[in-house]
């Protein structure tokens, strides 16, 4: 793998026209450049995820542009706006539907957190509450050029993800599960509130 | 000496055979020896939307819609014979405009006949249909 040839030797190969690369690079060169995202939007991001995938900012230039009507043949969620606790269920039922390798971006500060509404009764306070998330983009609304960058850091992750070693990627793992827990309408929340093996919040320190 | 012609025929039937089948054979080989199998019961269920299916599939359709395409052929028909005459109503001999009235009495008649069995009521029951 990358690890057994040296850099060097390789940057000194590639000037004299010699390029030399080895499966794991190629797979996930393949990979990078071929994420096809799920087409769905939520609410006001969703309008600058349209925007991205258009012509003026071109989602296409980083093969992206292939946006997948169902979860079966998509790698990438990219949750764009506000998720109410009506429509996590769903939310969740196609992230788990969607085949592995498969990613997440929580697009816009109502997907991160709630952002405005957070306070309210009915909106999930944050997608990472029930699924794992690669890339959050700050924003209300992010502007298409922070999908882009959000989409770029997507492209640097799959690029260093391991198929073999100790360190491989997680989606790899025989044991690493591939479906999450769907939450269920309770009498006053979903439930269970958050999914504790995915959700870990941060320590406030006083 | 020169090659059969249709030698390039069987060029082209070996390319067309070898080229799909070469990508799904690497496919099959990525997932039969690198990919560990993860299936769950949502992710091989049928339905793909995110929501739950319920009830049965094999269910009944009241088919009323084509009625009311039916009779939406009243109107649109006699629009188009309608504006050409209106435009052309002060040119007309007396036996044309006969002829349309006919027409129109027709359609008239097949609509009043809809309306008295019940077609144009949208929620109607399997009953007044007949």
């Amino acid at each position: 793998m990358s690890n057994q040839i040296d850099e060097g030797l390789r940057s000194e190969l590639q000037k004299r026209g010699v390029w030399v690369t080895s499966t794991q690079e190629l797979y996930n060169w393949g990979r990078k450049n071929s994420i096809w995202p799920l087409q769905f939007g939520l609410a006001c991001c969703a309008i600058e995820m349209i925007a991205t995938a258009a012509s003026r900012y071109d989602l296409a230039r980083f093969g992206g542009e292939v946006f997948r009507p169902s979860p079966r043949q998509a790698d990438l969620m990219i949750v764009a706006g506000t998720v109410t606790k009506k429509m996590a269920p769903q939310i969740v039922r196609l992230y788990n539907q969607m085949p592995d390798p498969k990613y997440v971006i929580s697009m816009g500060a109502c997907a991160i957190s709630g952002g405005p509404f957070k306070q309210g009764y009915n909106v999930l306070k944050g997608i990472d509450r029930y699924i794992p998330v690669d890339v959050y983009i700050p924003g209300c609304p992010p502007r298409p050029e922070a999908l882009l960058h959000a989409f770029m850091e997507l492209q640097r992750k799959i690029a260093g993800q391991q198929l073999t070693g100790d360190d491989k990627a997680a989606f790899l793992e025989r044991d690493q599960p591939s479906e999450y827990p769907v939450p269920a309408f309770g009498a006053h929340d979903l439930e269970p509130s958050s999914n504790p093996n995915v959700f870990h919040p941060p320590k406030i320190e006083r | 000496m020169t090659p059969d012609p249709y030698f390039f025929l069987v060029i082209f039937a070996g390319v067309s055979l070898v080229f799909p089948l070469m990508p799904l054979g690497l496919a099959w080989v990525w997932r039969r020896f690198l990919q560990p199998p993860k299936p769950g019961p949502q992710k091989n269920a049928t339905y793909e939307c995110g929501v739950e299916s319920t009830g049965e599939a094999q269910m009944q359709f009241q088919s009323q819609y084509y009625l009311y395409c039916i009779i939406f052929l009243i109107f649109d028909v006699e629009a188009v014979f309608l504006v050409p005459f209106a435009v052309a109503f002060t040119g007309l001999p007396v036996g044309a405009f006969v002829a349309l009235l006919v027409f129109l009495l027709l359609l008239l008649e097949g609509l009043v006949w809809a309306w008295s069995k019940g077609c144009l009521d949208w929620a109607q029951t399997r009953k007044t249909a007949r």
